[in-house]
Parts: structure tokens; sequence; C-alpha cells
């Protein structure tokens, strides 16, 4: 376990739709450079814990903390403002918005760090050549590269990934995590949720597992083995 | 040659009809918001322009440098403590408060300015026109009609160039990933109404150094405005415009052939283009 102050610690975190919960007590910790996995079957509760990070949903304050501060109970911009930034399931571009719409106003808070348009373009050139374009009139792939680049362009001290492969063809999946190193790392730490367990285990340094709305299993991505995933997966 | 008279003074009174309705649509557009009481605060804004120009001894086009302003603030203030709180996905809520909001404007203004008719004076200005042949255009419908073009003009390069526009737009698709990029809802509803009530000083101040007006007459106001937003597409802003000129010129036509018939022959018109076209004659692509 490293010795620093973790980024994002969530501790005891339950949370609800009206009636229904779906996080039980969710304890976790991100630490800072960190690239950390959340795996689970469907509706296990992975977009429903990323959507409490980012204030999608209101919780118990103190259920989340990211540096320290606790923000469980904040709006979903004023946790942006701090420098939380979601890739949401499904993409959700604004369809109004050209491209390079949807890029700027990712980056309207005006946080400083290393990314800009230009460096949004370098790390994606087709989104250049289409900047111009309705941003929902573009393809999958290059939709989740808007996306994407439209969560970097707030300068995020933590990126929060709700399975970007969803719905793309293999090959755009593969250029897309090719993307990824040149993204994280350079001090931002980032939650990855991602169906493709071998994946994700290989992009992250640390895995968690959601079973039902709980923790079901934590551990180094690099030693936790076949059999401990599937018992966490299924219940088994 | 009455008739060809009949379709310009139309055409000018379309752009008032157009400043109504243009306040309506932003705030619909954005945040779906069915503002009842549009038309009382258009007339609101008239008496503002009535008492500022009066108690100040100002001439009421230069009253509007106040009374767009103070619409202005009461517009965001009344968005966020008031509208806010109603908007979620059930619409009703939004419709029964603006409702309400309606009947106390009415009572209001009719406890402080009694049930007589006003007028705003615009002094010499009002008779003086410009001849073109046998046609007589009154320079201030001129004026007025040329502001509206251009409040129209400045609304539509607003939504389409600026960051407020985008953070319009933006909250307009998708309100939770608008959050997300850290744009505050209520502040960006706030901003709408505020938009939309400073449009809507300069329509009631207007509508005051044209007509006479009452605290009774917001309710038809309303209705002009909406049949100028339908008329011209819901969610576009040049379409409010065209709309506006249509019920006009429908209205003044309507008038032309027996003066009883104005306001009836603009719902005609109205009618008949929703019939043909329920959308409209310029919706959005995407709407
Ligand atoms: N808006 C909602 N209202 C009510 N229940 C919801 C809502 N969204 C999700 N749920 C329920 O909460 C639980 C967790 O859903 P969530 O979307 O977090 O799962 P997930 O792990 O992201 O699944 P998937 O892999 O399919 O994306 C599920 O039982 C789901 O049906
Ligand atoms: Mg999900």
């Amino acid at each position: 376990m490293p010795m620093s102050e973790p980024i994002l610690a969530i501790s005891g975190l339950d949370a609800h739709y009206g009636d229904f919960q779906a996080l039980f007590g969710v304890s976790l910790t991100v630490e800072p450079g960190e690239v950390l996995a959340i795996i689970g079957a469907n509706g296990a509760g992975k977009s429903t814990l990323m959507r409490s990070i980012c204030g999608l949903i209101r919780n118990a304050p103190g259920a989340i903390r990211f540096r320290g501060e606790a923000i469980g109970g904040l709006r979903a911009d004023q946790v942006a403002a701090r420098g939380i930034a979601l890739v949401p399931e499904g993409r959700l571009l604004f369809a109004s918005l050209s491209v390079e719409e949807n890029l700027i106003i990712g980056g309207q808070m005006g946080r400083p760090g290393p990314w800009s348009l230009a460096r949004i373009y370098e790390l994606f050139p087709i989104l250049r050549e289409r900047r111009r374009v309705p941003a929902t009139e573009l393809s999958g792939g290059q939709q989740q590269m808007v996306a994407i680049g439209r969560a970097l362009m707030a300068n995020p001290g933590l990126l929060l990934l709700d399975e970007i492969s969803l719905g793309l063809a293999p090959v755009v999946i593969k250029a897309i995590y090719e993307a990824l190193p040149g993204i994280v790392g350079g001090g931002m730490a980032a939650v990855i949720v991602e169906q493709d367990i071998a994946r994700a285990l290989s992009v992250s340094a640390r895995v968690y597992c959601l079973q039902e709305g709980h923790v079901a299993l934590a551990g180094n991505s690099g030693d936790v083995t076949r059999e401990a995933i599937a018992a966490a997966y299924f219940g088994m | 040659m009455d008739w060809i008279n009949a379709i310009v003074q139309g055409t000018l009174l379309g752009g008032l009809y157009a400043l109504f309705a243009a306040g309506l649509s932003l705030i619909f557009g954005v945040m779906r918001l069915v503002n009842i009481a549009h038309g009382d605060l258009i007339v609101l804004a008239a008496y503002l322009g009535l008492t500022l120009s009066t108690a100040l001894g100002i001439h009421p086009l230069l009253a509007l440098g106040l009374v767009v302003p103070i619409m202005a603030l009461l517009g965001y203030a009344l968005q966020r403590g008031i509208l806010n709180h109603t908007l979620g996905d059930d619409i009703l809520p939004p419709l029964l408060v603006t409702f309400g909001l309606s009947v106390i404007l009415q009572n209001g203004l009719l406890e402080i300015y009694s049930a007589d008719p006003q007028k705003l004076q615009a002094g010499a200005i009002e008779t003086a026109s410009l001849r073109l042949g046998e046609l007589a255009l009154g320079y201030l419908p001129l004026l007025m009609f040329a502001a509206s073009v251009a409040i129209i003009a400045a609304l539509q390069w607003m939504f389409y160039h600026t960051a407020l526009g985008r953070a319009f737009r933006a909250t307009s698709d998708r309100q939770d990933v608008a959050q997300l990029m850290g744009l505050n809802r209520a502040h960006v509803f706030g901003l709408a109404m505020a938009l939309a009530l400073a449009v809507t000083a300069v329509a009631g101040v207007f509508l005051g150094i044209r007509t006479s007006f009452d605290p009774s007459i917001g309710g038809g106001r309303l209705i002009f405005g909406f049949e100028a937003v339908i008329i011209g597409g819901l969610g576009n802003i040049w379409g409010t415009l065209a709309g506006g000129v249509i019920l006009g010129i429908g209205q003044s036509l309507g008038a032309q052939i027996n003066p009883g018939w104005q306001v009836l022959a603009g719902h005609l018109v109205f009618l008949a283009i929703i019939a043909i076209r329920p959308r409209g004659l310029f919706p959005r692509m995407d709407g």
C-alpha cells in the first residue's frame, strides 16, 4: 500500500434511487496518479458509483472525500470545479453543439493544467478535421474520443471512465486504450469501469469488483486470481 | 393601396409580436418551462416604463435603460427564488405556479394602477412619418421594428456564438451532463430568465407606446406570443420573427376587411398554419 494520502477516499457509501438501494457500504481509495479498475456484472452498481463520486447522485457528505475534502453532498458542478471529470457511460455528448464546442464546454471552468484544445487535437487528430460537425454525427469511436477529450479539457485531478469500450468495434477499442497511457499519469488519477476483465486488469494497478452493490473483491491487478474474480463476479 | 398599407403595418406590428415570442421561446428552449405569466410580465414592464418615465420626467424609450435591467434582475430572482423549485420531471407544477404568478401580477397591478387604460407618451415622434408614395410609415413603428429585428439577431448570435449561448444549448440538451461541465443549472436557468425578461421589458415599453394598456391585457399578449412561437417553429429564434410578422399581417388584413376582425383573423391564420404544418414553418431539425 502506498504511504501517501489517497486522492479519493470513499467509506461506507450507500446510494439510492428513490426507495431502491443500489450501493451498500462501499469503501475504496484511489491513490494519486493511480489507475484503478472497477469491474462487476451488469447492474452491479458500477455506474451508480461513478455518478455518486461526481455528484450526480447526492450522498452523505463524509462518505466521499476528494483530496481530504468531504464532497459527498456537493452538486455535480461543484464537484467538477474541484477537479473530478466523468466520461459517462453512453458518452452523452451535447447534440446541439459541434465537436469543438463539446470540447470547449468541457474546459469552460478554466482549470489550469496540461490539457488544451490543441493537445486534444494532437491526441485525436481526426477530431480536428471534424471539429465543425455536430458531435452526435460522428462514428461511435470518434464520439468516444470527444467524450474523453471533453473530460480532459477540465484538467481533472481524477478522471472517471465508465465503459468507454461499450458498443465500439475491437479495433477502435484498441486505439482508444492505446491512447490511455498518454492521458493518465502526469499526476492525474483515473478510475476505469470496464466489462472486459483482462483489459481492466492490464491497464490498472488495483482492481475492485462490485457485486449487487457491495465490494466483493479488492486487490492488486497483478495478483488477483481468475477464481477469486469469478467468485466475486458471480457470487459463487 | 390600402391592402399594401395593411401588409406593411402588419409587418411592423409583427416585430412587436416577435419580441413577445422571443422571451417565451428562449425559456421554453432552455428549460422547457411554459411561462403562463409572460403576458403579465410584458404589462408589468409597460407599467414600470410608465412610472419611471413620469417620475423622472424622461422619454419612455430612455426609461428602457432602467426597465431592462430591473426586469432582468427580477427574472433572475424569480427563477432562482421560485421557478427553479418547480422544475422537474412533472410539467404541471411550473404551469400552476406561473398561472398563480399571472393572477398575482394582474391583481397587484390593478391595486396599484387601477383598471384605467394608460399609455406611454412618446411625444412628437409618435405622429412623424416617412412618406413613400402613398404609404405613410410612422417613424416610431419603423424604429421599433428595426429594434425588434436587431434584438432577435442579437439573441440568435448570442445563442450560437457565445459561451453563454453554448451553456444554454448544452443545458437544453442534457441538464445532468451540463452540470458535469461545471455549469450550475440553477444559475444558467436564472440567466435565461433574466435575458428573457430583458427582452420582455423592451416588448412591454414598445407595447405601451403603441397602444393603451391596462392590467387585464396580459393574457392576450401571451396568446399572441405563443402563436408567433408556434407559427415560426419551436426552438427557432428567427422563426419567432417570421411567426410574429405572419401573425401581424394576418391581423391587419383582418382589420382591413372589418375592424372588428383583427384578433380573430390572427387566430385563423394561426390555426390554418398549424393545420398544414403542425410543427410550425421552420421547426428545429432535431426538435
Ligand atoms: N435511474 C435509476 N433508477 C432506478 N434504478 C436504477 C437507476 N439506474 C440504475 N438503477 C439500478 O441500480 C442498479 C445498479 O445500476 P448501475 O447502472 O449502477 O449498474 P452497472 O454496474 O453500471 O451496470 P452496467 O454494467 O449494465 O452498466 C441496477 O439494479 C439498476 O437497475
Ligand atoms: Mg453502468
